[in-house]
């Protein structure tokens, strides 16, 4: 046993009513940083649990996307004909692997502070590190699909490049295969961050929602399913009906999805508009999210 | 000093002059919150009930203007009948549900012990739990590998320790939040019925461990339904009664009231459990 510590060095902890429903935030965000650590050993230990690491673990995590894109691959290019190019492929590929991950942010997030059972009643801490830490399971888990990206990224730009069909009566030539090396493909990072912060919104909203409602995981792959075929995913967005076309302002998916597809597959620079939409969608997304969680957060424990 | 019955040691309260030093200071707190009916709610109830025009939402008064001090090193026995309020009131003090009105001010590290214990998470093993049980309530990682050791062996789990807690029994599961409890080296230990489980060796374990708490000045808050326990530990006791603070002062004297109030007789079985 320590001696008591000497009362200089305790620290006072003043408890006051909720202003406006909402914690103090100074000292919110600032014990969120501070216990920063344990989101990172939750998803860690949840990892382990779910043999993430193990050979076999890493290995489903690429192979199961794998599998999924072959799916919907089949079904529109093969099935229903139409779209096969190596560019439409990799759009597809590329659609998928980011809507899985927001689709896995919300399925993880919403069970983040149901599952949290005994730690939130009897803990004090930012419940909001729960929804977090699940992001980061579902980020991780997200990264090995990008391995696939690169090993088709390869193939096509290196073996890609002689596919040519030329114009039996001109002999103008024209190159099939549009997916190369370019350095807008940086500009992919920008898009995957926005599509992150995005995410973290939805996490938190999530999990605060499956509290009320608890058969919210059951719901939710119905509506992420919906939500996939609204989203230029499984086809390109000028391919979409116009009044569809019009409703797209209200997707967020629709500008989201698009500079991420944009700039990692068609390697053009997406509008400004576009990346002003996403900002827009991703942060008001984060800053919604966040809030509702937080106005909620005092109502967790006595619900769960 | 021994039970007649069952032979156990209880611990005693601390033989020495308590600080004037004020720990934990409860003013005019109101805590009132709205919860459910539903144990699991669902939007599928939610919507069938709309049909019928029916609410499931109650609005509970946990704590209606508590006000009380608790000085530092004094051992505070809280008594009341199921739904007082007394854990609402612990919950409040640890700062996991914030006041509706009032003040609550808490000096120290307060650690709590809660009837539910410590693995909530029961895929991951109790190393895991421990551990992430600790940086939740915020110790760093340092803190936690110096303490690790010492409440795992305290714990006395074996192998057990680094397999899932669902392959736990309920008692090891308790021996753990018991022991990770008393080895944060709180200021103040905040105890809700955990006295009761275990078995013979860990509770002549804990018991010691209480006792050194005890004496080594820790504020403690302790809810227990055996009300000897309360008696023979507490320096000071409250008596909830509907949220309300009903009396206060020595706890003989509150726990007599408390019993004649509710119509018991003080037999060996109300003592040990009510």
């Amino acid at each position: 046993m320590t001696n008591p510590v000497p009362t200089e060095t305790r620290p006072v902890q003043v408890f006051l009513p909720h202003r406006a429903g909402l914690p103090r935030l100074v000292p919110y965000f600032s014990n969120l940083w501070k216990r920063r650590h344990f989101a990172v050993e939750l998803s860690r230990a949840s990892m382990r649990s779910a043999h993430t690491n193990t050979f076999f673990g890493q290995f489903w995590l690429v192979i199961g996307p794998a599998l999924n894109a072959g799916v919907y691959f089949l079904l529109v290019s093969v099935i229903r004909g139409g779209n096969a190019g190596p560019d439409f492929f990799m759009h597809l590929l590329a659609g998928l692997f980011a809507f899985n991950f927001i689709q896995a942010v919300m399925s993880n997030g919403a069970t983040s502070v149901t599952k949290g059972g005994n730690l939130v009643l009897n803990t004090a801490f930012p419940l909001l590190l729960l929804p977090f830490s699940a992001l980061r399971t579902a980020f991780f888990r997200f990264v090995p699909s990008l391995i696939i990206l690169l090993g088709f990224f390869i193939y096509f730009d290196y073996f890609g490049a002689q596919s040519q069909a030329c114009d039996a009566v001109t002999g103008v030539c024209e190159e099939l295969n549009t997916i190369h090396f370019t350095p807008i493909m940086f500009m992919a990072i920008p898009a995957l961050l926005l599509i992150f912060i995005f995410a973290a919104g939805l996490s938190a909203l999530m999990a605060s929602v499956q509290i009320y409602f608890r058969d919210t995981t059951q719901l939710l792959p119905y509506a992420t399913r919906i939500w996939l075929y609204l989203s230029p995913v499984l086809y390109y967005a000028d391919q979409m009906k116009p009044w569809m076309l019009k409703l797209e302002i209200l997707n967020p998916l629709y500008p989201l999805l698009g500079i991420w597809s944009e700039t990692l597959v068609e390697g053009t620079i997406p509008p400004l508009t576009w990346w002003l939409g996403s900002a827009a969608w991703a942060f008001g997304s984060l800053f919604i999210g966040v809030f509702f969680f937080m106005s909620r957060e005092r109502e967790f424990a006595v619900r769960i | 000093m021994i039970d007649e019955e069952t032979g156990a040691t209880i611990p005693v309260a601390p033989d020495r002059p308590i600080s004037d030093e004020i720990a934990i200071s409860v003013q005019e707190l109101d805590i009132t919150y709205r919860t459910t009916f539903e144990k699991k709610p669902t939007l599928k109830q939610a919507i069938v009930r709309l049909g019928r025009g029916k609410r499931s939402v109650k609005t509970v008064e946990a704590l209606k203007n508590v006000s009380f001090e608790v000085n530092r090193g004094s051992v505070l026995g809280i008594v009341g009948h199921n739904g007082a309020g007394k854990s609402t009131l612990m919950r409040a003090i640890a700062g996991i549900v914030p006041p509706t009105n009032g003040r609550i001010e808490v000096v120290g590290r307060t650690s709590t012990l809660l009837s539910l214990g410590v693995g909530f998470n029961r895929a991951l093993t109790g190393r895991e739990n421990v551990i992430l049980g600790g940086l939740a309530a915020g110790l760093t990682k340092d803190e936690l590998e110096d303490r690790y050791e010492r409440i795992a062996e305290f714990a006395g789990l074996g192998d057990f320790i680094d397999m899932p807690m669902n392959t736990y029994s309920s008692g090891m599961g308790a021996r753990l939040a018991f022991s990770v409890a008393v080895h944060l080296d709180p200021d103040i230990l905040l105890i809700d019925e955990a006295l009761s489980t275990g078995d013979a060796v860990f509770k002549e374990k804990a018991t010691e461990r209480m006792q050194e708490l005890v004496d080594n000045s820790s504020t403690m808050l302790l809810i227990s339904h055996a009300l000897r326990t309360i008696i023979n530990m507490s320096t000071e006791c409250i008596w909830l009664d509907h949220g309300k603070l009903m009396m206060r002062g020595n706890p003989e004297e509150v726990v007599d009231a408390y019993t004649e109030f509710v119509h018991v007789k003080k037999t060996s079985a109300t003592m040990n459990d009510m």
